[in-house]
């Protein structure tokens, strides 16, 4: 639900939340990133950085060049602005994926506890686009929205120490890649060879929120190519722009 | 400039500047130091610029060997440091000669001490900053904590023409019981009248998990409303959430950037500082303040450090 105003919440003395709505929507997520576009082009002095999630967004500001009531206006005036053109076409994305086996030891209970076969669980998962509405949490992590209720899958009840970077995993109603090696409670399906975070890029994160990913599922044999190539720095995503 | 070697690192020993901006939108924290007014105190000292590249020591047992003449200065919690066996004083610039040993050898007050050296430490900046984030591996010295063996290269520095200090009146006291300035919300709404009291008049005290990314607190349990989780948003400096089990925790400079737990108040900016130098088993106490009294409050802060800076010259 999308609010009628947007509601400002405060973050203590140095950061203000914009709230555009109540729920996880789309809709609701693209005026969030239009606002941040907005901040990006429209520099307003004092403001430090924003923090794009799911139905606000954070900005960071310094009190000593603007304060909090004349950047609630300002705010106020820009989220009424016009969608950025960028907005408009996302680009979606392929995520080269090898499903099942050591790379993804968590495939054959996702289908047992959902009754399907192997193949069905591959299929419904790299089937469809995922909006990733932010990034977060940890450097690069996307938050994927639009997975099947058909392939959830609880966490695990003991977590995993030590999961390989680009695990493509499951929890509850969500999907996600692990940006890096990191223990987690997640069901994991499958492995991609991108690597998700390098901190001497810019930006440094492979993905930005509002890109659309798509899962494709690769052999064992490919995964070791591209991730040769993506090591070589001479792999380059493979990318579509949405209409 | 080979300036320090590392004899011993202590606990943990980083690399830190005040942060990096401009990245938390791809789920890089800011880190930099903890204790800002510390460590802008000691490049102050040195005269460097007051984001200067500093060590940040928590605890004791670090030990530094000089490997160039240089200044230095020691401000931040008392780890009783010495050089060449002698105590020397902190908030205070101090002469270091080749050969001589610097050590922190034990913790008398507060948590953390920065060391500031002329000219700064220079290691390459990423992503604008080189400050350490030691858990993606970012910043300071290959993204990590002081190692034994480490060598600290140092910008060529500004002759130093005399000796400066902090005057008493600007030097922090660390206690063991600490007040804390919090703004109520964002998700003040999403606790009964009671939790918020129960917040507000409680004695917190705090856990053994008390690191860069955060303070845990023990204490009363703060009722929710209805539940605790939320649909995540980002997470401020001194955010203070509150996951199911009702007991706070206060987010730091290493934090995660987002977060899916009901944060009932922030600290303010200039109150962190304090936090930074308390230690598992120390009180604290949160107080409501306005959002006026609390850039009264950062007014007051800056100028503090303006007129510490007047009356190091």
């Amino acid at each position: 639900m999308i609010y009628d105003e947007p509601r400002f919440l405060t973050g203590g003395d140095r950061a203000i939340f914009v709230e555009f709505g109540g729920t996880i929507d789309p809709q609701i997520n693209r005026r969030v990133r239009n606002l941040a576009l907005v901040l990006q082009k429209e520099v307003v002095p004092g403001v430090i950085e924003t923090v794009p999630t799911y139905r606000s967004l954070l900005v960071y500001f310094e009190p000593r060049q603007i304060n909090a009531q004349q950047l609630r206006e300002t705010l106020y005036r820009l989220a009424q602005s016009p969608e950025e053109g960028e907005l408009r076409k996302p680009r979606l994305i392929e995520v080269p994926t090898v499903y099942g086996g050591e790379y993804g030891p968590d495939l054959e209970f996702v289908a047992t506890h959902n009754s399907l076969s192997i193949p069905e669980v591959v299929r419904r998962h790299a089937d469809t686009p995922y909006l990733i509405y932010m990034i977060g949490f940890i450097p690069g992590f996307p938050y994927l929205g639009g997975m099947s209720s058909k392939i959830a899958a609880p966490r695990l009840t003991t977590p995993r120490v030590k999961i390989p970077a680009g695990s493509v995993g499951i929890a509850d109603r969500q999907t996600g890649i692990y940006p890096a090696e990191s223990p987690g409670g997640w069901q994991l399906i499958g492995r991609t060879p991108l690597k998700l975070f390098a901190p001497t890029q810019e930006p440094p994160a492979l993905f930005q929120a509002g890109d659309y990913l798509h899962f494709t599922s690769i052999t064992p044999e490919e995964f070791t190519r591209v991730r040769e190539a993506v090591t070589q720095g001479a792999y380059s995503l493979k990318e579509t722009t949405m209409e | 400039m080979e300036t320090f070697e590392v004899i011993q690192p202590g606990p943990l020993t980083t690399i830190q500047d005040l942060g990096r901006y401009g990245y938390q939108q791809y789920g890089i924290p800011p880190s930099g130091a903890l204790d800002d007014y510390a460590f802008r105190a000691g490049n102050l000292l040195v005269s460097n610029e007051e984001s200067a590249a500093s060590l940040e020591i928590t605890l004791f047992g670090c030990q530094l060997r000089v490997l160039q003449d240089t200044a230095v200065a020691v401000t931040g919690a008392d780890l009783t440091a010495t050089l060449n066996g002698s105590p020397i004083p902190r908030w205070e610039t101090v002469p270091v000669h080749r050969r001589e040993m610097l050590s922190f050898p034990r913790l008398k007050s507060g948590c953390r001490a920065y060391l500031a050296i002329a000219g700064g430490i220079n290691v390459p900046r990423v992503m604008g900053s080189r400050a350490t984030y030691t858990k993606a591996r970012i910043g300071g010295l290959e993204g990590r904590a002081l190692r034994k063996g480490d060598i600290l290269r140092t910008a060529a520095a500004r002759p130093l023409t005399r000796r400066a200090r902090i005057s008493a009146a600007h030097l922090p006291a660390y206690g063991s019981r600490i007040e804390l300035r919090v703004i109520l919300g964002p998700q003040d709404d999403c606790f009964t009248e009671g939790g918020i009291h129960t917040f507000l008049q409680s004695d917190y005290t705090v856990s053994i998990q008390a690191d860069r990314m955060g303070y845990r607190l023990e204490g009363t349990p703060i009722p929710h409303r209805r539940k605790a989780d939320i649909i995540s948003d980002g997470l401020p400096l001194g955010a203070v959430q509150v996951p199911g089990d009702g007991l706070p925790i206060v987010l730091l400079a290493d934090r995660q950037t987002t977060g899916g737990y009901t944060k009932i108040a922030t600290v303010i900016s200039v109150d962190i500082p304090e936090l930074a130098q308390t230690k598992p088993g120390d009180q604290v106490r949160f107080r409501r303040i306005s959002e006026n009294e609390a850039v009264t409050a950062l007014q007051e802060y800056e100028r503090k450090i303006q007129t510490a800076k007047n009356s190091s010259a």
